[in-house]
């Protein structure tokens, strides 16, 4: 299987300096790799970090040190010292990111939020929206909904929004956090089915799943967080 | 695609004094085609006056402001001739304000809101000016029928749209806003905002926007500079800056937003 994004000796600590500046170490030596076609879970217990790792992976947190390289364009980009053009270019073509908070502007149709990736890697519109729609019907929202911005929607459905719009384009590498979280049996099945979807055209994916059933159906490994944590090896 | 790469701004070290008191301080950066830049920081940490510096307003005490223009190469906006400055800045450059009064011509018709920027470059068709006025005020969603009316009939988040459609229909390339969100109740805000992430996207608008408005700079920009002082102290990706910010100043900015 060829590798598609590989971390090495990652540290990562938070300094607050609001609060007396302490310093709060979170990893150290972390070694990590992803390879096209497999589903490795993030594991440890809530509050050992998973979110903060796959922060740093999508380059929203930054590390304190070592080098996380992703494959881009037939290229190994180091995101931790990356330029913002390239990690904004980088987002847009490479790396997928479901997280679990939707973050839009207020007003903006579903569709058009679900579209949007799409049409920012330079799909036509018609082609952008008919995916958008074929997404939006799989994951059960109803259509009446489409226009409306998801805003006013349930935590469920907002959910929803955020999975569809996250899967509506080919990402080489996908992050996927807690994607299963609020959702009931049958969309739950769903997004198994295009997790699976993912795997099997080659997408690398890393994902956070609260539930052990969904982790045995669709990863193929796991990396245990707490191993890596400061002083966990003591 | 090699003239996407290449920057169409460049600041260096830009510095500007009144008197003994820093405006702003050794400001340097680059912005390219498309890309929005925010700046953020409180109350008179600088960010109008670097605005103001860049965008030919105010010539800074020290540093250089270089444009890629449309037609002699890259040139120092304060080494042009007066005349030339001018023409850049109502034909590439636009600039929206925080208050719509001190952009629009409020006793004229928004309709010659409109046109007066298309009449600056040369336009004299009159047939083709109102259309294109008509058109723009189609764009920022304003009514045909309100052509002929003065803007001090209109609401005030009306007011902001319009004078966006005055800045962009000469469709330039790199774009000032000071606050534009600012005055506007929330409801409002939404839909500048919308309209604004659609423009910038489909007009390939590189955008300098200052804001104290987190979310706002959020929701636009994809880089952000913080300033504390007349200083640049953070400066980066907008999501890494605003989500991990790692100077005292960001931190403390970041920690102060009420959640909602």
């Amino acid at each position: 299987m060829s590798e598609m994004l590989h971390a090495q000796n990652v540290a990562k600590s938070f300094t607050l300096h609001t609060q007396g500046s302490v310093t709060i170490p979170v990893f150290e030596g972390v070694e990590f790799m992803l390879s096209a076609g497999e589903c490795i879970a993030l594991t440890g217990e809530s509050g050992s970090g998973k979110s903060t790792f796959m922060r740093m992976l999508y380059a929203n947190y930054t590390c304190s040190q070592g080098s996380i390289k992703v494959l881009h364009d037939g290229d190994w980009l180091d995101i931790t010292t990356a330029s913002p053009h390239s990690i904004l270019e980088i987002r847009k073509r490479t790396l997928g990111y479901v997280s679990q908070f939707l973050r839009v502007i207020p007003r903006v149709p579903t569709l058009d939020i679900v579209a949007e990736p799409l049409v920012a890697l330079g799909t036509d519109r018609k082609t952008a929206t008919d995916k958008a729609r074929d997404l939006l019907t799989r994951l059960r929202i109803p259509e009446r909904l489409w226009q409306l911005s998801p805003l006013t929607f349930s935590g469920g459905e907002q959910q929803r929004v955020n999975i569809a719009r996250g899967f509506i384009a080919d990402y080489p590498i996908m992050l996927l956090d807690e994607p299963t979280a609020s959702l009931d049996v049958q969309n739950r099945a769903t997004v198994l089915a295009l997790i699976e979807e993912a795997k099997s055209r080659g997408a690398a994916i890393a994902g956070i799943f609260h539930d052990h059933e969904t982790r045995d159906a669709v990863c193929t490994g796991s990396f245990d967080v707490t191993s890596f944590k400061v002083g966990a090896n003591d | 695609m090699t003239q996407m790469n290449e920057p169409l701004l460049r600041v260096e070290d830009l510095t500007m004094m009144y008197g003994d008191r820093v405006g702003c301080k050794d400001v340097s950066f680059e912005l390219r085609p498309g890309e929005v830049l925010g700046i953020v920081g409180e109350s008179g940490s600088g960010k109008s006056t670097l605005l103001r510096s860049i965008s030919a307003q105010q010539e800074p005490t020290n540093g250089t402001v270089e444009y890629q223009t449309r037609i002699d190469g890259v040139r120092d906006v304060y080494q042009m001739s007066e005349a030339q400055r001018r023409l850049l800045m109502r034909t590439d450059w636009a600039f929206v304000h925080q208050n719509p009064r001190d952009g629009l011509r409020m006793n004229v018709s928004a309709g010659a809101n409109i046109g007066e920027r298309l009449m600056a470059i040369g336009d004299r068709h009159y047939g083709n000016i109102r259309n294109n006025a008509d058109s723009w005020l189609g764009k920022v969603e304003i009514a045909s029928e309100r052509l002929d009316d003065l803007p001090s009939t209109f609401s005030g988040g009306m007011q902001q749209r319009l004078q966006i459609a005055r800045n962009l229909v000469t469709s330039p390339r790199l774009v000032f806003m000071d606050e534009p969100t600012g005055g506007l109740d929330v409801s409002v805000q939404a839909r500048l905002l919308d309209l604004l992430r659609g423009l910038v996207h489909d007009l390939n608008l590189a955008v300098i926007i200052v804001t104290h408005d987190l979310a706002v700079a959020r929701l636009l920009s994809h880089r952000l500079m913080v300033m504390q002082q007349g200083k640049v102290i953070e400066h980066g990706l907008t999501d890494q800056v605003l989500d991990d910010p790692q100077h005292p100043y960001t931190q403390l900015l970041v920690s102060s937003i009420l959640q909602n």
